[in-house]
């Protein structure tokens, strides 16, 4: 027998009621063990993150709506009805859950200044500010606005972007129109190229 | 993906080559397994190392690294002399018939094609890989391919040197298993039998990986396999969303949507419409691309707004252009170009968007020598990663540099992953699959969306504060979205597909568009301003039906898996690309039990044509309708820089002379840079040939920070043959050392028998090789073995892709 994940769910209820003839209700407890897993928890279809085959996956988040309850993610696994990985995961995708909740993950802005050996903290403001005054100072001091024949190119070499493999097609859509339609930035690339 | 990856199931053969699926994309391998359990499949596979896949195919070959092009001109030239290849298939839908032009030359000899200067030491006039033209314009053609010029004999002259003696004394493999491998991956030439190729970045990674793709592809056209189901040429991606990153215009050389990014001397729009649009080869010829001009006009709408009226030629001049170097010539700024650029002090800001070039790039001290002469740096992360941080020392240390010699101020910002923002991924099978937010980023960590739309609206504050240089795009950038601060990502996928701005009418007068309604196809777009659309490429995406891709149906009609409700795949939900070859000439399936699309004498059913829906097959349209040919390309006329043909090519590091021509033994139309930083190694020092991949257990250098991950590959090891090892009294477990002409590497040296030395132009070769998944940042044992800190800078001269596989080593105990 090769259970879907719901039908594994159903069985083991139904293993409870028989448990039942023993004299005894087992049910709250198999109930239990399988509640303290996955039955209470909201479920979010998503895409693994990591190759192009691009599995589903469904996140598993406790917390209920309130507003200051914050749902925090308890559980991934494959998605049973995605027709790709049909609840498959390989080594990387079973092990996701440590991807997103990991006490490594960045949760501040950091700062290292010219010559220092360490990092600062600081806030999002300072940080955007700052980075919005030295791209404004290059792209001002750096902007090729006509080249030697005196053509008006407007393109800015002196700043490079990469990035973007790893996120939606529409953050991508949005780095090229922020930063080359927009600022006039020509070297833009990503993984794809390597 | 030509194909896709529930299509693997109807292949008949598989050959695995340039990857290792099993390894790699273990769960879309699943498809392999089960065309061989439900279709007896038969599964080949060829690579430098007995590899997971190896373990589990009915056929393995061992090659030597980079030299996959003799490999497949044998395949080429077996399935030519034997007569295994689809005759009636090849006439109908490839250039065989086309003739070549008669200038058109090859020096066997010397190794080079026609137009070569041996002064410039480059090619400097390729104007002879072209073919012979008729008076207007058409290309002449043999429909016999009896013409001494028709494409279909020059090829088959042209691939007679690839004989199995050949192919085993270039690639180290014995005579008789290629031909047995030969006679399995030819045999799907009939119309019954498809075969697919699955290849990756062991194909990418070369410096003539072009013309080695170029090369399958003309395989795979000769069997008849492209564009029916079960076959096909399958790119394996190596990253989520690496395909939709392409997509949109992550290229410092395309917009969104594959088209060229304007140049210098193209100072008016149309001056660059013209100059983008393809004129058709043949007078069948669909050419699609005659279109260009609506998906550029729309997609300038979508950057310019308001701003983009048809008096200035709709903002053209306020999108940058690709400078130019010298005439006819631009100026490169692909990635290793950006480093060599940095490097000699030409840039001074960098932003990196989840990306880390110390690890996943070239020469990875060459990159931290780059980015130490940087005046800022912004990195958007997950984790405190190798390039956010080059500047601690032990990075430093690499370069003979401290971090009170690195001025570079660096800002590493906290960045949301996938789970805690929503929007589109495309798989490699190109399906656009929206994902939804589960929960909020931790901390103070943002989404990507926002940290781009704050600096950017930050920047134009400024610009409207105080003035400065050219401030125009910057001021008139179309930033409708209701919160500007942070973009919903729904608002933009709506963009990207694109909608009417005002009412659209046909050319009777009537009204076809509504204004305000979204584009639901191609045509749609208009070059007259009146529609907007972001990527034309995704038109039909985000209709008034909804954003499709959450749509989740798994209905599949044809049950082979092509699920045309399961979101939307582009072009315009086509599932597997080219199908009009799926039918014969009439328009009937080449095998009835695997029907891409049919004629049913009104229409084509199936798979959304890739062609006309309503072209009946006796009209003669040409089944290639983005190519002006309106045919495959077997002879590729001009688009490549090293040739028409493909040619076997040694790497730029190589332990032998290129047996078929020693005086162009790697490719001649690679240009290497020049810092001191870009060397090359002699086999008389560094006598071993050495490749880096990956391992099923670890993604890229992003799963070193999971503990799960970090316990089932705790650490860096260099794969040796046994032979190897006991020449250097190696055992398995030693602390080893790798050295290139780059720098080098330590780790555990795993003795294996599944790497054999080879012979190769009758000398005995080793090969060895390493994952890439370890450096200086995560957790266990990161000992800052970076496997880049080896490879070299070299790139192909096409894609630019680095020479990852194949370059020369050293190796050593400690």
């Amino acid at each position: 027998m090769n259970p879907t994940r719901r039908q594994f769910i159903t069985s083991a209820t139904i293993g409870g009621a028989a448990a039942s003839l023993l004299g005894f209700d087992l049910t709250p407890a198999y109930a239990e063990v399988r509640e303290l897993k996955i039955a209470r928890t909201t479920e979010t279809r998503s895409t693994c993150p990591y190759c192009s085959v691009s599995c589903g996956v469904i996140l598993h988040t406790l917390g209920d709506k309130s507003r200051n309850v914050k749902p925090r993610i308890v559980h991934v696994e494959g998605d049973p009805d995605h027709p790709i990985n049909q609840g498959t995961l390989c080594p990387k995708g079973i092990t996701l859950k440590q991807n997103i909740v990991n006490d490594r993950r960045l949760t501040t802005v950091r700062y290292r200044a010219p010559g220092s050996r360490t990092w600062e903290d600081k806030s999002w403001d300072w940080a955007i500010d700052r980075i919005a005054r030295s791209l404004k100072k290059t792209r001002d001091e750096k902007l090729r606005v006509k080249d030697a024949q005196g053509r008006a190119i407007n393109a800015l070499t002196a700043v490079g972007v990469i990035g973007g493999c790893t996120d939606t097609n529409e953050l991508n859509y949005l780095l090229v129109k922020a930063f080359r339609a927009g600022l006039g930035v020509v070297p833009i690339e990503q993984q794809a190229r390597i | 993906m030509t194909n896709g990856w529930t299509d693997i199931r109807n292949a008949d053969v598989v050959l695995a080559m340039g990857g290792n699926p099993a390894e790699n994309h273990p769960v879309g391998f699943r498809f392999v397994m089960e065309a061989r359990r439900n279709r007896n499949a038969k599964l080949v596979s060829v690579d430098p190392r007995f590899n997971r896949t190896a373990a589990v195919a009915d056929r393995f070959v061992q090659i030597r690294a980079g030299t996959d092009i003799a490999f497949l001109g044998g395949l080429i030239n077996h399935a030519l002399t034997h007569n295994r290849y689809h005759d009636e298939y090849v006439r109908l839908f490839t250039n065989a018939p086309f003739l070549v032009s008669e200038q058109y030359a090859f020096d066997e000899k010397r190794g080079v094609f026609a137009g070569w200067d041996d002064e410039k030491k480059a090619y400097a006039d390729k104007s002879s890989w072209n073919y012979e033209l008729d008076a207007q314009g058409f290309a002449k053609v043999d429909p016999t391919l009896a013409h001494p010029r028709s494409v279909f004999q020059v090829m088959k002259r042209f691939y007679s040197r690839y004989t199995p003696e050949t192919v085993s004394n270039i690639c180290g493999c014995n005579a008789d298993d290629f031909v047995k491998a030969a006679d399995l991956i030819t045999s799907t030439h009939t119309p019954d039998r498809v075969g697919t190729i699955m290849y990756a970045l062991g194909w990418t990674h070369h410096s003539h990986s072009v013309q080695l793709i170029h090369a399958a592809a003309m395989l795979q056209l000769l069997l008849g396999n492209i564009g029916r189901p079960g076959g096909g040429l399958n790119a394996l991606r190596g990253h989520a969303n690496i395909q939709g990153g392409t997509d949109c215009g992550m290229a410092y050389h395309n917009l969104p949507g594959y088209i060229a990014i304007p140049k210098a001397d193209q100072e008016s729009l149309a001056s660059f419409i013209g100059a983008v649009t393809p004129k058709p080869l043949r007078p069948n010829s669909m050419n699609f691309w005659t279109n260009t001009d609506r998906f550029v006009v729309s997609q300038l709408k979508a950057f310019y707004g308001t701003a983009a009226t048809a008096d200035n030629e709709f903002g053209y001049a306020m999108h940058p252009r690709l400078p130019q170097s010298a005439p006819g010539a631009y100026e490169n700024w692909s990635w290793a170009y950006i480093f060599d650029h940095m490097y000699r002090g030409d840039m001074e800001g960098f932003f990196s968007f989840g990306m880390n070039p110390v690890s996943n790039g070239p020469h990875s001290r060459k990159a931290i020598a780059a980015l130490s002469k940087l005046k800022w740096m912004v990195v958007a992360e997950n984790f405190e990663q190798e390039t956010a941080s080059f500047w601690r020392p032990e990075i430093l240390e690499l370069v003979d540099l401290k971090p009170e010699d690195v001025q570079t101020e660096v800002f590493l910002l906290p960045a949301a992953n996938f789970a805690e923002k929503d929007g589109s991924f495309v798989n490699s099978a190109r399906w656009i699959q929206w994902k939804w937010k589960a929960v909020d980023p931790p901390g103070e960590a943002r989404a990507d969306q926002e940290i781009v739309a704050r600096i950017f609206l930050k920047v134009r504050e400024l610009y409207q504060q105080e003035g400065g240089t050219y401030p125009d795009p910057v001021r008139n950038l179309n930033w409708w979205y209701s919160n500007p601060a942070q973009p919903s990502l729904d608002e933009v996928c709506k963009e990207i597909n694109g909608w009417a701005l005002q009412d659209v009418r046909d050319p009777a007068g009537a009204v076809t568009m509504r204004a305000g309604q979204q584009l639901g196809r191609f045509l749609d777009a208009r070059a007259d301003g009146s529609t907007l659309s972001g990527n034309w490429l995704y038109i039909g995406t985000y209709t008034d039906a909804g954003n499709l891709t959450q749509r989740r149906s798994h209905s599949d009609p044809s049950g082979l898996g092509r699920y045309p409700e399961w979101t939307v795949s582009w072009p315009a939900n086509r599932r597997v690309l080219y199908n009009r070859c799926s039918a014969d000439a009439q328009g009937r399936p080449w095998d009835p039990s695997r029907v891409g699309i049919a004629w049913n004498g009104q229409r084509w059913t199936g798979d959304t044509p890739d062609y006309t829906a309503d072209s009946a097959p006796d009209a003669g349209l040409g089944a290639f309708i983005m190519l002006p040919e309106g045919v495959a390309r077997l002879f590729v006329p001009g688009q490549f820089v090293d040739g028409p043909w493909t040619e076997h090519y040694e790497p730029a590091e190589s332990p032998v002379a290129n047996p078929l021509h020693p005086e162009h033994s790697s490719n001649p139309a690679v240009r290497a840079f020049s810092t001191e930083y870009d060397v090359l190694g002699k086999p008389e020092e560094f006598p071993i040939v050495c490749t880096t991949y990956r391992l099923t257990e670890h993604f890229h250098y992003w799963t070193k920070n999971n503990p799960y991950n970090v316990q089932l590959q705790p650490e860096f090891f260099v794969e040796i043959p046994e032979e190897l090892a006991r020449e250097k009294g190696i055992a398995n477990r030693d602390p080893v050392r790798v050295t290139s002409a780059r720098g080098s590497i330590e780790g555990r040296a795993m003795v294996t028998r599944r790497i054999k030395p080879m012979q190769v132009a009758g000398r005995t070769v080793y090969q060895i090789g390493f994952p890439i998944h370890w450096g200086f940042l995560g957790r266990g044992q990161q000992r800052g073995s970076l496997a880049n800190l080896v490879t070299p800078t070299i790139v192909d001269p096409n894609s630019f892709a680095p020479e990852y596989k194949g370059f020369l080593v050293k190796l050593e105990k400690v």
